[in-house]
């Protein structure tokens, strides 16, 4: 009897196989201290998940939310069994660097796309670039070149480089001096545990920069931003990318104010999109959303648009060439993928401000540059 | 006033900066010290105490719409929350191996950070200074000091003092040192043990949310931020001798001076011998090891510590 029903079901299955939903797995960090990010991204996603009516192209989708916990092991087993049991064409994701060079070998080798909402490495970007791997944010170091480019026009003769000692801080320094030719007065680069900033503090005010670049992503940027406030070294322009943004604004507060940051996206982007985007989100999720909110709703646009001119489809040749194309409307405004599958886009200069509503967020003072193709870009020899 | 004037000033400047990080970690120390030392237990969910206590000052203190309110309040809280944990886990494991209490108390550290994460969210979290300690005070040219930082130091003293003079001096603090060095013998002599157990617990469980409550101010409030710290309490009271409160204060003085020196003063040092760019690479990982080279130093030494107590 069992055995009848069974059948009876796979023959169903079968039978609807045409109406099957698009399947789609959200990676990311959810649990841990990094969570704050993973949620953003999840969060935007949702929120163009709600709007397009749960759909792609009119056609169900089916999300499964997976938590990669930032451990590469784990999250490569669980990208793995996923695609094994649901042959999911697409997967989002993840948040950090270190996990996306885990799982992109599985994801393509499972037969999906990889498509980063926030995972920038440079490595995919060059060498190692894949026509099945898109990054709808940046190359890791696109932001620190530009906030390099406004301590270059701005004409700061010294400045003061501060970054955690790891991969992704020497990455940071290193491509805040693309564009910054001044003199580095000094590059303290600090352990990820660290908790009080005064000794880097004194250094700072013992070599009396011109300004200060900081790479301080989640909390270790809480610490850095209150203990310098609070060591009267304000008056010294504070320079950063990933340190001062909406993920840790609202422990920030009022010791970010006037704090500049590079970034690809604020709140404040004067487009009608990203009107719209920032409303929704905030009434559906009641906080501001950062950049990481900004690329996970992209991101489920573009998929719908890519699916939108496959006609539903998710043959991998067919889903490639739609993503090329990017046909969907950007918070960000102008928005295309180059050759190496990375965003050609702009790039602001932002500056934490407290709204008439007591809430903190950054807004987009000048653009730095316009229409960015990243160095890596070039390295890229595209496989067709 | 030369440029020698200013890199005094700037190593006088830092040796202030490794004091107070030393305090602070000498509150967080104190209590572990106790709980291995008097108990015999490795307790690792010491860090998620001092998490509990910066957590709690936030709330407290904005439900009060006091600091000093939301202090207390946090302390009172936290050494509830450390006589429950006692009775529900810990008291669970005096007979067990450390093995088993290095589980059972990673499983808590687990436990209490997703807690804190579906109470208050991942995001963190801010404490303002109270209102009386604000100010600040120029410290060398362009640096001002946070008068709020001398109250820490102020408090980190004082606590010293006082247990100084609890374990020296009165008779709770003659069990302690009694059961520091034999927990069995004391029982046998008609002393409830259990019960000072559970107080030691509760005192240390109270002086990691005092730690975390001070410190919240200064520091992020997120989840998972005493599991650095927990590390280097318990290189501090490896140094110091388990169980000594004597030792935990010297070891996390040198501790926070180590660090903090080294962290100013390693990539300079090591520009002597190398080129810049070697520098920056060598410099930052000497400084991170050094307390670690420290402790092993110090180990090879004296094995029990600097000041280790009698054990029977």
């Amino acid at each position: 009897m069992r055995f009848v029903l069974g059948a009876l079901a796979l023959c169903l299955a079968a039978a609807t196989a045409s109406a099957e939903p698009v399947k789609v797995g959200l990676v990311g960090v959810l649990t841990g201290p990094q969570a704050t990010l993973g949620q953003q991204v999840r969060d935007g996603f949702m929120l163009g998940m709600d709007q397009l009516g749960g759909k792609f192209a009119g056609q169900p989708a089916e999300i499964t939310v997976i938590d990669d916990e930032m451990k590469p092991d784990g999250a490569v087993a669980k990208v793995r069994g996923y695609l094994e049991r649901e042959h999911a064409p697409i997967i989002v994701g993840p948040t950090f660097s270190n996990i996306m060079a885990a799982i992109a070998k599985p994801t393509l080798e499972g037969g999906a796309i990889l498509i980063s909402p926030n995972a920038g490495s440079t490595a995919f970007a060059g060498k190692s670039c894949s026509p099945d791997i898109f990054v709808t944010s940046f190359p890791n170091d696109g932001p620190h070149a530009a906030m390099g480019k406004v301590a270059q026009d701005r004409g700061y003769k010294r400045v003061f480089l501060l970054a955690p000692n790891y991969q992704a801080g020497r990455d940071a320094t290193a491509g805040f001096k693309r564009f910054y030719k001044g003199e580095v007065v000094d590059e303290a680069y600090v352990p990820l545990a660290t908790l009080d900033f005064q000794a880097e503090i004194a250094k700072i005010a013992a070599a009396k920069p011109d300004a200060v670049f900081a790479f301080m992503p989640g909390g270790l940027g809480v610490n850095l931003v209150k203990q310098y406030r609070q060591a009267g070294l304000a008056r010294i322009p504070f320079l950063s990318a990933f340190t001062v943004d909406e993920s840790t604004l609202p422990a920030q507060r009022d010791a970010a104010l006037g704090f500049l940051s590079a970034a690809d996206w604020a709140p404040n982007l004067d487009n009608p999109a990203n009107k719209a985007f920032v409303a929704a989100f905030e009434k559906k999720y009641d906080y501001v959303p950062g950049l990481y909110a900004a690329h996970g709703y992209d991101t489920a646009m573009l998929l719908d648009a890519a699916l939108r001119a496959t006609g539903g489809k998710t043959d991998k040749a067919a889903l490639r060439a739609a993503l090329e194309k990017a046909d969907f409307t950007s918070v960000r405004g102008p928005f295309r993928f180059g050759t190496n599958h990375y965003p050609v886009q702009d790039y602001w200069l932002a500056e934490v401000v407290k709204r008439p509503d007591g809430k903190y967020q950054t807004e987009a003072r000048e653009k730095i540059l316009t229409a960015d193709v990243d160095p890596y870009a070039a390295e890229c020899k595209m496989p067709k | 006033m030369g440029e020698g004037w200013a890199e005094m000033t700037l190593l006088v400047v830092q040796a202030l900066n490794g004091l107070q990080l030393g305090l602070l970690l000498f509150l967080i120390a104190a209590g572990l010290t106790l709980v291995f030392g008097v108990m015999d237990v490795i307790n690792l969910a010491h860090g998620v105490q001092y998490m509990l206590g910066a957590y709690l000052a936030v709330t407290f203190a904005a439900l009060a719409g006091s600091f000093w309110l939301g202090l207390l309040l946090a302390v009172v809280a936290s050494g509830a929350i450390g006589l429950a944990l006692e009775w529900l886990v810990i008291r669970h494991l005096y007979a067990r191996d450390h093995l088993a209490q290095v589980l059972a108390t990673f499983g808590l550290i687990l436990t209490v950070n997703e807690a804190v994460r579906v109470l208050w969210g991942s995001a963190p979290l801010q404490l303002a200074m109270p209102e009386a300690l604000s100010g600040s005070f120029e410290l060398m040219d362009g640096l001002r000091y946070p008068v709020y930082r001398v109250a820490l130091i102020g408090a980190g003293l004082l606590v010293a003092a006082g247990l100084g003079l609890i374990v020296a001096r009165t008779r709770t603090g003659m069990l302690i040192r009694a059961g520091a060095s034999n927990a069995p013998m004391v029982s046998a002599l008609g002393v409830d043990i259990g019960r000072l157990f559970a107080r030691v617990f509760g005192a240390g469980a109270m002086l990691a949310g005092f730690a975390g409550a001070m410190a919240a101010p200064l520091v992020s409030v997120e989840p998972g931020m005493g599991d650095n710290l927990l590390i280097l309490a318990f290189v501090v009271i490896v140094i110091g001798g388990i169980g000594a409160i004597r030792g935990a204060f010297v070891a996390a003085l040198l501790v926070g001076l180590l660090d903090t020196l080294g962290r100013s003063l390693a990539t300079d040092g090591v520009k002597l011998l190398l080129s810049g760019p070697a520098a920056s690479r060598v410099g930052p990982a000497l400084a991170s090891m050094l307390i670690y080279l420290a402790m092993a130093a110090v180990l090879a030494v004296r094995p029990a510590g600097l000041f280790p107590t009698a054990r029977a």
